[in-house]
């Protein structure tokens, strides 16, 4: 198992090395002085001459590498453009916004879609069954965006239940999570479909297995076998789902920021390509790019502890 | 499909022909099917279905509700929704179409690269595929259009750093798979030369998952699409895009609800419709499938 997590940890490293690597050629290969980009058309040579020498690009490209790279793996993701402050500073006061609106998004797709799976492995081929198949693969399809719109125009804007804006009033917790329902629903419905789909293919392959037969000719409830026994192992395969869904929820949250007002992550990085603050952008897609491979890694290594097949076939 | 293609033609019509009446005994594929023909030939006659030009600004007709003149309404600008809509697809499916067709052929010739190639290179090529699959996808567009600009070539080349490491991933698991066969060491024992092994004896037998998987994958790109120019950073106006009308209709959301709604519903039936049709035709070609 050691063996195994160490591998795996060198992997994450050396993919978050290839990730930054690939955000500085992005960021610095490509055509345009990201100084004038950055200052825009009204900006004298002079002054774009300073912020070039500020920025570190008037140096050779390979000290520019060393410098971003030896940086950002010390948390030194730069400077903002106009204020000064920390990049990761910035970034670090937005992220806790995010993280709860994922939190609700995560709340929502599991107290639906796990009832909902379940429910649907145990009437098996019923209507209900085929109904709620052709729902999952609906809510995966149609894109968090449209989804985020039409609650706001349903919940907020027409019946009015809903607030459409903000994050709710700093340390009046009831209001923050009033905040973070029709957000956190836009995130998290697509996840619905996807783990009432896993946790009905689980449930039908633990429902056939040896310990659930030797339950019921004990004589068990059949509730008791359904809930205590099977269910509790058929949840463990979302778990590791989960770890891939936070990621593309960051993408969702982005959307849901954006379209309900929210402060977070997804809502600066936006902003910030308004104003063109260079620094913030890579900033802020560094930081979740690394918190994206960390949930894998952890969400991998759960599965290596659970399952033995994984670590030897690594 | 193209893994017909190396079978001889009639028996390869035959065997589409009858997967295709599969697909038509399945209620869900036929009204998939249904969606998507009815996208395609929407877009395809959008000058002959409306008479209005989706550009034309005209200040009196603002903020109209449905009629029999303007069939969804007029937006903010006085321009006709409908006509908005019908070329909206034409964008849309046009980056459905070119985006996947690029990233199939690059995810192809990469995947049987580190399929066949050398150990230290195949081992490199997973490192990178990982790590670009490891950018959210919209941080990954944001990001990319800071520094080359929107534009409808900023939303393609997203798609394509999107799908590409995927496609290539399978493609370069099944070459492993088959590199080792028989009739490819056949190939090699008699002197084919490398490019000859690839192209003629592991590509036919290789691609035909990748396709449908592709194709399943086309909702994927139609949202991409759409949200990119939903946050303005696709398709510049007065283009019409669906993803440009949503947005429209977000920032006049407390006026009228009809440029949100004309702007969400085409989105929601393209992918329903493609995903629909995708799901059946991967239960109906490849069984094997199911459940990814």
């Amino acid at each position: 198992m050691l063996n195994y997590a160490v591998k795996r940890l060198g992997l994450a490293v050396a993919i978050v090395s290839v990730a930054m690597f690939l955000l500085f050629c992005m960021i610095y290969l490509v055509p345009g002085d990201p100084a004038s980009v950055a200052l825009g058309p009204r900006a004298t040579d002079a002054m774009k001459e300073a912020l070039r020498v500020k920025m570190g690009l008037d140096q050779p490209i390979w000290v520019q590498f060393w410098n971003f790279f030896s940086g950002a793996w010390t948390g030194d993701l730069g400077q903002e453009v106009l204020s000064g402050r920390p990049v990761l500073d910035v970034v670090l006061e937005q992220l806790p916004f995010t993280l709860a609106l994922i939190a609700g998004g995560i709340t929502w797709s599991v107290a639906i879609g796990i009832p909902l799976g379940c429910w649907a492995a145990i009437n098996r081929g019923s209507f209900a069954d085929r109904l709620v198949g052709i729902l999952s693969v609906a809510v995966i399809a149609v894109p968090s965006f449209v989804i985020a719109i039409y609650a706001l125009l349903i919940f907020s804007v027409s019946l009015r239940w809903l607030p459409a804006i903000g994050a709710g009033e700093p340390g009046h917790l009831g209001d923050q999570i009033v905040h973070l329902i029709l957000p956190s629903l836009a995130v998290g419905l697509g996840w619905v479909g996807y783990i009432a789909r896993m946790v009905r293919a689980s449930m039908l392959e633990v429902l056939e297995a040896s310990h659930i037969r030797t339950a019921r000719a004990f004589g068990l409830p059949e509730n008791m076998i359904t809930y205590r026994y099977a269910l509790t192992i058929a949840i463990l395969p979302t778990i590791t789902l989960l770890g891939v869904g936070i990621g593309q929820m960051l993408s969702s949250a982005v959307f849901a920021e954006i379209v309900f007002a929210r402060p977070g992550v997804g809502k600066l990085v936006y902003d910030a390509i308004l104003t063109r603050n260079f620094p913030v952008v890579t900033g802020a897609v560094l930081v979740t790019t690394v918190i994206f491979v960390l949930l894998n890694l952890v969400a991998d290594l759960i599965v290596g502890a659970l399952d033995p097949r994984v670590r030897s076939s690594f | 499909m193209s893994e017909a293609a190396s079978n001889p033609p009639a028996a390869a019509r035959s065997e589409l022909w009858k997967s295709f009446r599969r697909l038509l005994r399945e209620p869900l594929g036929v009204f998939g099917l249904s969606l998507v023909v009815l996208v395609i030939l929407a877009a395809v006659f959008a000058d002959v279905l409306t008479q209005w030009d989706p550009t034309r600004i005209n200040p009196r007709d603002r903020f109209l509700g449905p009629s029999g003149e303007h069939l969804l309404g007029t937006d903010q600008l006085g321009r006709d929704l409908f006509a908005r809509v019908l070329h909206g697809g034409r964008i849309a499916l046009y980056v459905a179409l070119v985006s996947t067709a690029i990233s199939l052929a690059i995810g192809i010739v990469l995947g049987l690269i580190a399929g066949y190639g050398p150990r230290w290179l195949d081992n490199l090529m997973i490192l990178l595929f990982d790590a670009t699959k490891s950018f959210p996808t919209v941080m990954l567009a944001l990001a990319l259009v800071t520094i080359v600009g929107p534009s409808l070539t900023a939303v393609v080349v997203v798609v394509i750093i999107v799908n590409v490491p995927g496609y290539a991933r399978i493609i370069r698991t099944q070459t492993i798979a088959i590199k080792s066969s028989e009739f490819v060491t056949a190939a090699q024992s008699m002197g084919a030369s490398n490019a000859r092994i690839l192209g003629v004896h592991i590509m036919p037998n290789v691609i035909g998952p990748l396709v449908i998987l592709a194709s399943m994958d086309i909702p994927v790109v139609i949202a991409i699409e759409a949200g990119m120019s939903f946050l303005g950073l696709g398709v510049r106006p007065p283009t019409p895009s669906w993803g440009s009308i949503l947005n429209d209709g977000f920032s006049q959301i407390r006026d009228t609800a009809w440029i949100a709604i004309a702007g969400g519903l085409p989105i929601i039936i393209t992918t329903l419709g493609f995903t629909f049709l995708g799901e059946t035709l991967r239960d109906v070609f490849d069984p094997r499938l199911k459940g990814r």
